[in-house]
């Protein structure tokens, strides 16, 4: 921010960022050593080869899947947010996930011999159009009640649940599907995981985009008096939204409410212009899901949760509190209590 | 700014009827007449935000569709009701999306300077790094004509601006409008309801009946008790008031 601000005001604004930054850092360092194999640092550091190949093939992998998915999901979730104009749409709510599950069933059946690489083909191409019919769908019907977007939601993906299910159970392949509805982390090994990369890039192209879908998401007219292709920015967006959840759902899976929940509660204490929240939001998601993930793998170690369950869970009680509050003290409470907390030095987190 | 025959069908039916007017350089001209007059939809066609289907709409010499939309986005703005007010951006922000035309995302100083200006010019330094939902209708209004300053553009089109303002933030916002012509010299076109903000501020007055133009002219040329009788279908009295024709209809 070039612009004068209150000191203050400057701080608390990378204090967040940094409080964010610092404790993914510790967390992903505790992620390396826990599991059920022990790892030390003197081992390590002495040069032992069989704690060595765990780190790299395994732990580190899935540490970097884990930040993938956070990143990824969250960032999908509040470009789709800003650009459906509406603060309950999500990857989950909005048939972007559902699409790209049933992409990758389509591959399983008409590529049997697919890899990777074939699978994320089809669920990148199912995601797209799933996501711009839903978007289309939306725009043509005008909703009186904001309620009613993510509704249709998931009416609309549970449509493309159910055909998926069909087709699934029609070809027996209900097995097979299992491992992509339900998101988890456990098979994250090195060469099956790499896909999840494709959300970094894409995650700049949204940086560098960001003004373009804030000012899309102030409306039609808004954009196209700045010289800017609504339909254009629209179209791109979700798309970029879509091939994040993709390149996730192929490699993990579904995983939920991150997308939902992340860009909210960041909202709520930095605004909507998407160059100033993009980095809390990809930190906050990357530090949920790490949680989430750490959680999981101790509870009942030496097994483990799948990741959907814990941020189901735990993404469930956030977002019920979230919506309480807001019943409770109206939306502009929250507003207010933020500025004022942004006010002084402490307070956010 | 030159209208030609414009024409515009929805559905078969005939929203816009072969209208044609010249817009005269820095003046207010204000585009009245009862509801479904057709005066948003010409607003629209000749800002480029709605598609004609025939006639001609010359910007600067040029077809309005032969410009590049950023091009023009340098020359023109236009605001209109539709703007998403629940979002929430700092006035500042919102205000920088003026600059958008000039320098994409990236401000340059220069951006700052003008976006300094533009606020200053509609006293909003104090709510500058407020969010424009918490602000009242009249002050988020002006925030969206600071942003509208910021982008610097020889013309102006407001549709509605005084909608769902009460009487003090109207005539504020009329005073403003008069501003923008005779202080930043700019051309302002505003669609507006009500005839005597258009009768005291404007220079002309284009009257729109059935999707024509029933007449265009000085103030003084349109408000007449037979214009404005024939346009509305109610009974007006016109009466001059610090030398400006003001009307009584009831």
């Amino acid at each position: 921010m070039k612009h004068k601000v209150k000191g203050g005001a400057v701080i608390k604004e990378r204090k967040m960022t940094i409080v964010l930054a610092v404790c993914l850092v510790i967390l992903s360092v505790l992620s390396l050593f826990v599991g059920v194999m022990d790892l030390t640092v003197k081992e390590l550091v002495a040069g032992n080869m069989e704690q060595m190949e765990i780190l790299l093939l395994s732990r580190l992998p899935r540490l970097l899947a884990v930040l993938c998915t956070g990143v990824g999901m969250s960032v999908a979730g509040l470009i789709m947010q800003q650009l459906c104009r509406n603060k309950f749409v999500s990857p989950t709510t909005g048939a972007t996930i559902s699409s790209a599950q049933l992409g990758i069933l389509l591959a399983l059946l008409f590529l049997p011999g697919s890899n990777l690489m074939g699978r994320a083909v089809f669920a990148f191409a199912a995601a797209i159009l799933g996501t711009w019919l839903f978007v289309w769908f939306i725009q043509r019907i005008p909703f009186r009640d904001v309620v009613m977007v993510p509704l249709v939601g998931i009416m609309f993906s549970n449509v493309i649940g159910g055909v998926t299910s069909y087709l699934a159970y029609k070809y027996e392949m209900t097995q097979a599907l299992s491992s992509w509805l339900a998101g988890h982390f456990s098979l994250i090994l090195k060469g099956r995981y790499e896909m999840v990369y494709l959300v970094v890039p894409l995650v700049i192209l949204a940086f560098l985009f960001a003004n373009h879908f804030n000012i899309v998401g102030m409306g039609k007219d808004f954009s196209e008096n700045l010289g800017i292709s609504y339909s254009l920015v629209l179209f791109m967006g979700l798309t970029i939204a879509a091939m994040i959840t993709a390149s996730v759902v192929v490699v993990v899976g579904s995983v939920p409410y991150i997308g939902l929940i992340v860009p909210n509660v960041v909202a709520m204490f930095k605004g909507d212009r998407i160059r100033g929240t993009l980095a809390d939001t990809a930190l906050f998601g990357a530090v949920f899901v790490l949680s989430c993930d750490l959680l999981g793998r101790v509870v009942i170690a030496p097994y483990e949760l799948p990741i959907d369950l814990v941020a189901g869970i735990l993404g469930s009680v956030l977002f019920i509190g979230l919506l309480l509050y807001r019943l409770k003290h109206g939306e502009r409470a929250i507003c207010w209590k933020a500025r004022i907390a942004g006010g002084k030095e402490e307070g956010v987190q | 700014m030159l209208v030609r025959e414009l024409t515009k069908k929805y559905d078969g039916k005939t929203v816009v009827d072969s209208v044609s007017f010249q817009i005269p350089k820095r003046s207010v001209i204000s585009l009245i007449g009862p509801n479904g007059a057709g005066k948003s939809t010409v607003m629209g066609m000749i800002s480029r935000l709605i598609a004609r289907d025939s006639g001609l709409v010359a910007f600067e010499g040029s077809d309005i569709r032969k410009w590049k939309s950023r091009d023009l986005s340098k020359r023109l703005a236009i605001l209109t009701q539709s703007n998403h007010t629940q979002v929430k951006l700092t006035v500042r922000e919102l205000v920088a999306f003026g600059r958008f035309p000039y320098s994409g995302g990236r401000l340059t100083p220069e951006d700052e300077q003008m976006i300094d200006r533009a606020i200053a010019y509609m006293e909003l330094e104090p709510f500058q790094d407020r969010f424009i939902d918490e602000l009242s209708g009249g002050q988020r209004q002006r925030a969206y004509i600071a942003m509208v300053i910021a982008q610097d553009t020889e013309y102006v089109l407001l549709d509605e601006p005084t909608n769902n303002l009460d009487i003090y933030h109207s005539s504020n916002m009329m005073k403003i409008v008069r501003r923008l012509c005779d202080e930043l010299g700019k051309t302002v076109i505003l669609v507006l309801h009500e005839i005597n903000y258009a009768a005291f501020y404007s220079d002309y007055i284009c009257a729109f009946s059935e999707g024509r133009v029933a007449k265009f002219g000085t103030v003084k040329e349109v408000m007449t008790r037979e214009t404005l009788s024939a346009i509305y279908g109610v009974d007006f009295e016109i009466m001059e008031i610090s030398g400006k024709p003001l009307s009584i209809y009831y």
